[in-house]
């Protein structure tokens, strides 16, 4: 247990500095100064109040989309329908927050109610089918994707009302928005999501590791056969790990539209939110935590991204290959393994693997 | 190994605080500069654009409003990145965090491209009063923003006139990007540009409610050549890629069609099967420029709305024009052109007035 | 092979072993489970490299880097587990890698021919353009064989080769073992089975722990006891004479039972079956005969197509494994890594697989790993777990001391059925020993014991009852005490004699 927690976090750790690296040498073939391009990017990720704010805003939705397809992993399932979720629950969010009229002690809780709801329904869907029909969930999440995002577009339209390509803005009693922390970050869009964020992630510990519930979809996870010889139920596990990892990915998008934008926007694109989750869930290595600091490092790239362009006259697009190249270091550990043995100066001939 | 791990993070430690003072160094060099002013034709003035997602090199009003902006830091020896500069968006998340360090770097003059940015200028600009801003394509109530629109309803309207002479089986189509004010005045001036001259036409208006899906404009041109229509104007971005791509496949099987291209000539995008009837042209180009040159005069049209029309060269017709359009009628469309012009005709912007318009045309 | 020495980090999994093979010979390697015959094996096929002794092949020092250098020192490997291509012929299996070309297409016929030639040289009857998934276990071995003779094998390592095998194929191999010697080649035989050494071995080397203990001759100074007390390194009592059973009420009753399997198929087809506390049925048949989903349907995993399965005395048919289970079954799986452990949990999770939602270990919807880890304690110790903790994932126990746990978590329960699918396969002598007087004590408790088994052996040595399965129904009840291997082997291969079914 031990062993294996060491390399939880050496890979992880490693397959960062192999992306910053690679991403060095992309700077160098570009013809770029990969100092000047290294400092603009960690002054725009945390050399600032104001870069904090932002970094800490961008992570709100990551942490929530991470946590959303960690946890289906955690239970064996692989939730690509994350980003049609996200997209789902920023819909729902908006609508509550902008066609109620309530205090704000009932409305913003019921605006992220409605996102995490909707959103769990919008899951449900490719649950319900795996169990009942045994359809592979990747293929009915990832259609699923699409079934939301033209949806969405279409209750924007019809439902909400949208003119202009974007919804109004939701009222103030149901906005995560906060003057106190723009202020403090100097005017970055921080706002209160990032605490429901962290939040989230004690809860999904607390899920997994404590509850009876949690030991039984760890046990599915691990291993289906089996947990269903044992007497659990592996489709009601199925269905009900889809549903909550639904709820994760709906609050992804209530951030997105309580907190960063208060509003929504008719999209043709998906907002990517939902993918990069499976990024942050895979170098987060599905802990809480680690989906935290992983879904932080990648906000923290993007917006760093963005003063790479100004600082160093690099394009925002580098980050990106940053960000691939750790993702690949990350899912081929085993490259990252050989490399960690050629560090330990491993003497051992013929390892045995595992 | 942790010894290793160490060394590395503390490395990295190291260059995070070294950055942030070399950062500060770097701050301070741009302030004591710009207070000096010192030479160059262009002094200090520094202007500086953030694109929306679509990019530099969409080739559509961004890539058009960095060409203004090129020329202007040319004609007055800025320097790329230093005098003169764009932002990319990625995200719509970005556009703020990009106007706000540009801000930040103390641009004297930043542009939002796109109306998909106000809101996002609109905050800005109050939190950074000292700061100039232009945004394109839409209105932003601030002291200190410059709102620069098209009249698109003019140059559409004059577009209108070649479809509406030039069909051959009085039937047109028009496909807009995602249905809003701004393109619903490409719509209501093509209306109007069409029936002034020929009132028996019929025009099939269809959104498809996206700017980047070709697929989606294949579609949607597939079943207006395939009822009749022989002329459609597009106002749909990349949807309208597709526009032409059906176009193209038609005139291949013998089909005589044409597509009306937009915001620049389009003529290429026609090429090889040659199927560019004519472009209505918006000028962003010209617009930042302009604009750009205000403000280093010191006269920045804060707080005010400036729009660009037939008048001003911001809108109009394609200089390709001639190459399929008859001689008789490029002069009709000069006609009008003066009519607009001289405000003897005005051209339907809203669904309202184009109502009003076309009581006036019976 | 001479010192070999081959360590894993500060494992040593061989320490010093030395083992000769003199042509013509077989040689048996035994050991128990871990006690790194298959390293040894490994390093002489190249696929590790030993860290001190040498190799000599012919008197010649060798380095035997990877297995193509093996390959062409003649040393050829029959694994396990077959490497073959499903969908390929047997003829395309064996030539793959070496394949016969005209030009730049594989010559056919010359293959086939090739083939057929070494297989009437050895005796190995084959259908050369069969697909492998079409053939039996038995067959597919064979190609295995013929695999390495085709690359000119002369040294032969069978690993552990009868584990797949029924009765009757068994006796098929050890022919052709026979055959392979009298044609010049040399045989090591990996194996932890007694009789079989008995039976076609000349030499036995013994290893424990990874040290070598000796090398005998198989000859009438040794008997499977003494082999056995070198391979465990004490005293084995093999045929413990256990108590006499004293059946009581009818706890199973199993009434004209119908159950499809996957392709809808009816693989159990009106079978009766009847067992009582205080006895221990066991069920001989060979492996496809309806066995896997007699059970599933017994545990509740399947849902019967027809017929009645009555616990006690109550219709229990088609209820959920959990209803089952809380009606008093417990079940040790046929497969422990598949079914019967979660692998990636502590030890301490899995000795609450089945109750983990009870008091005490769960309360009002939360875990109490606190009663969990004192559960888990208990059950280690009463039953001899080995374990360095209870917080160990199941993957990193030995097989024995992971069926251990598992018996130790299904007894517990104090199930009035204790179903025992194949619950010695692959271990050691010592943990079947273990096994064994759990299933007895068990007995002696006054509860049912299910047995299934391919082992006639262990069939016969712990059953009261014995029922054979025969194409999904029992074709025959015999007391084990009155029956011979022989009798029982023909009706299980749909043979009639009689009809002594009560």
């Amino acid at each position: 247990m031990k062993k294996l927690s060491l390399n939880q976090l050496l890979i992880p750790l490693l397959s960062i500095i192999l992306g910053l690296l690679v991403g060095a040498i992309v700077m160098l073939i570009g013809g770029y100064d990969p100092v000047q391009g290294f400092i603009s990017l960690f002054e725009g990720m945390f050399g600032s109040p104001y870069a904090v704010g932002e970094t800490l805003r961008a992570a709100a939705p990551l942490i929530f989309s991470g946590l959303a397809v960690a946890f289906a992993f955690r239970t064996g399932l692989f939730n690509i329908g994350v980003e049609g979720q996200v997209l789902i629950g920023w819909v729902a969010a908006v609508y509550v927050g902008i066609n109620f009229d309530l205090p704000m002690f009932l409305h913003l809780p019921l605006a992220l109610l409605a996102a995490m709801v909707a959103a769990a329904i919008w899951a449900f869907v490719p649950g319900f089918l795996k169990a009942k029909f045994y359809v592979h969930e990747v293929i009915t999440s990832i259609m699923m994707n699409y079934i939301a995002l033209y949806t969405t577009n279409a209750i924007l339209r019809n439902v909400i009302g949208v003119t202009n390509e974007r919804t109004d803005s939701v009222k103030e009693s149901a906005s995560l928005a906060s003057p106190w922390l723009q202020e403090l970050t100097t005017y970055s869009r921080l706002h209160w999501g990032v605490l429901i964020a962290v939040l989230a992630a004690i809860v999904y510990y607390y899920i997994l590791q404590r509850t009876t519930l949690g030991y039984e979809l760890r046990a599915v996870g691990f291993n289906k056969h089996a947990s269903q010889y044992a007497g659990m139920s592996v489709n009601r596990n199925i269905v009900l790990s889809f549903v909550i990892s639904g709820m994760f990915a709906g609050l992804a998008g209530a951030m997105e539209g309580l907190g960063t934008f208060g509003s929504m926007t008719l999209s043709a694109s998906f907002t990517g939110v939902g993918f990069d989750g499976i990024a942050v869930a895979l170098l987060g290595a599905n802990t809480a935590i680690g989906v935290v600091l992983a879904a932080i490092l990648f906000a923290g790239l993007n917006i760093g991204g963005l003063a790479m362009q100004l600082g160093a006259n690099v394009p925002s697009e580098l980050v990106k290959v940053i960000i691939a190249a750790i993702v690949i270091f990350v899912a081929s550990g085993y490259a990252i393994n050989y490399v960690v043995e050629k560090l330990k100066g491993n003497r051992k001939k013929g390892v045995e693997k595992k | 190994m942790m010894n290793k791990k160490k060394t590395i993070l503390s490395a990295l430690a190291a260059g995070l605080t070294l950055s942030t003072v070399l950062a500060a160094c770097g701050g301070d060099d741009n302030e004591s500069s710009s207070s000096n002013g010192d030479g160059g034709k262009g002094g200090d003035f520094k202007v500086a654009m953030v694109t929306d997602t679509g990019g530099v090199d969409d080739k559509s009003f961004n890539q058009s409003a960095w060409e203004g902006l090129k020329k202007f830091g040319e004609d007055n020896s800025l320097t790329e990145n230093e005098g003169f500069k764009y932002l990319q968006s990625a995200k719509q998340a970005d556009y703020q965090p990009n106007l706000q360090q540009l801000a930040r770097d103390n641009f004297n003059l930043i542009y939002g491209i796109g109306f998909l940015m106000a809101e996002d200028v609109q905050k800005v600009a109050e939190q950074f009063p000292d700061s100039n801003f232009a945004i394109v394509d839409m209105v932003v109530d601030a002291p200190n923003v410059a709102s620069i629109t098209f009249k698109e309803q003019e140059g559409s309207f004059l577009v209108g006139v070649i479809a509406g002479l030039s069909t051959k089986t009085d039937k047109v189509g028009f496909v807009g990007g995602v249905e809003s004010d701004l393109i619903k005045k490409f719509e209501n001036g093509f209306k109007a540009g069409v029936m002034a001259v020929n009132p028996e036409a019929t025009i099939d208006v269809k959104y498809a409610e996206d700017f980047n899906s070709a697929e989606k404009g294949t579609a949607i041109a597939s079943g207006m050549y395939g009822s009749g229509s022989d002329i459609i104007y597009h106002a749909a971005g990349g949807t309208g890629v597709g526009v032409f791509t059906e176009a193209k496949n038609r005139k291949k099987n013998g089909e005589e069609v044409w597509v009306i291209g937009v915001d620049r000539d389009q003529y290429e995008e026609g090429l090889p099967e040659d199927v560019a009837l004519t472009s209505m042209v918006k000028r962003v180009d010209t617009a930042t420029y302009d604009v750009s040159k205000q403000a280093m005069d010191g006269k920045f049209p804060a707080g005010e709305i400036i729009e660009f029309g037939l008048k001003d060269d911001g809108v109009g017709i394609a200089e390709t024009s001639d190459k399929h359009v008859s001689k008789e009628i490029l002069d009709k469309v000069e006609e009008y052109r003066q009519q607009l012009v001289d405000g003897e005709l005005t051209a339907p912007a809203t669904d309202a007035e184009f109502e009003e318009f076309m009581k006036n045309v019976k | 092979m001479l010192n070999i020495r081959k360590e894993f980090g500060t494992f040593v999994a061989n320490d010093n072993i030395t083992l000769q093979l003199r042509k013509g010979e077989i040689h048996a390697l035994l050991g128990e489970n871990g006690a790194g015959k298959s390293t040894l094996m490994n390093v002489l096929f190249g696929l590790y490299q030993p860290e001190g002794g040498e190799i000599r092949v012919h008197g010649k020092k060798v380095d035997i880097e990877n297995p193509n250098i093996a390959n062409d020192l003649g040393i050829g490997m029959v694994h396990q587990h077959f490497m073959l291509v499903e969908k390929f012929t047997v003829t395309e299996n064996i030539i793959l890698g070496l394949e016969p070309k005209s030009g730049m297409t594989i010559d056919r016929d010359t293959a086939r021919k090739k083939v057929m030639e070494i297989s009437e040289q050895y005796g190995l009857k084959i259908d050369p353009d069969a697909k492998i998934e079409d053939i039996s276990v038995g067959m597919q071995q064979r190609v295995e064989i013929l695999k390495t003779l085709y690359r000119g094998a002369d040294i032969l390592i069978f690993d552990e080769p009868t584990a797949v095998l029924t009765p009757q194929e068994i006796q098929e191999l050890i022919q052709i073992m026979k055959r392979l010697i009298a044609e010049g080649k040399s045989i090591i035989l990996i194996t932890h089975k007694l009789k079989e050494i008995m039976q076609v071995a000349d030499r036995c080397t013994v290893i424990r722990r990874g040290r070598y203990i000796g090398t005998v001759e198989v000859d009438e100074t040794v008997n499977e006891d003494s082999l056995a007390e070198m391979m465990v390194g004490r005293e084995v009592n093999f045929d413990a004479e256990y108590s006499k059973a004293d059946p009581q009420q009818v706890v199973l009753d199993v009434q004209n039972l119908v159950v499809k399997d996957s392709r809808g198929l009816s693989v159990v087809e009106g079978l009766d079956l009847q067992i009582r506390a205080g006895e221990v049925l066991g069920i001989a048949g060979i492996d496809g005969n309806g066995q896997t989903e007699l059970i599933e349907a017994i545990t509740g995993l399947k849902k019967p197509e027809s017929g009645k399965v009555m616990l006690n005395g109550q219709d229990v048919t088609g209820h959920t494994p959990r209803k089952m289970t809380e009606a008093g079954i417990g079940h040790i799986p046929q497969d422990r890594h598949k079914h019967g452990l979660v692998l990636d949990y502590s030890i301490r999770d899995n000795m609450v697989l089945q109750t983990y939602y009870k008091e005490p270990f769960s309360k009002r919807g939360l875990m109490n790993y606190k009663a969990v880890a004192e559960k888990a304690k208990a059950l280690i110790e009463k039953f001899d777990v080995r374990t360095p903790s209870i917080d160990v994932p199941a993957r990193a126990l030995s097989g024995g001391n992971q069926q251990k746990a598992i018996i130790a978590r299904e007894v517990d329960r104090s199930p009035d059925l204790l179903i025992a699918a194949q619950p010695t396969r692959g271990l050691d002598v010592g943990a079947i020993e273990f096994i064994h007087e759990q299933l007895i004590k068990e007995r002696e408790k006054g509860r049912a014991v299910l047995l299934i088994s391919f082992e006639l052996d262990e069939i016969l040595h712990v059953s009261d009852r014995i029922a054979v399965l025969y194409e999904g129904k029992i074709v025959g009840i015999r007391d084990p005490k009155e029956t011979t291997e022989q009798e029982l082997g023909f009706l299980m291969a749909g043979g009639q004699r009689g009809d002594e079914t009560e």
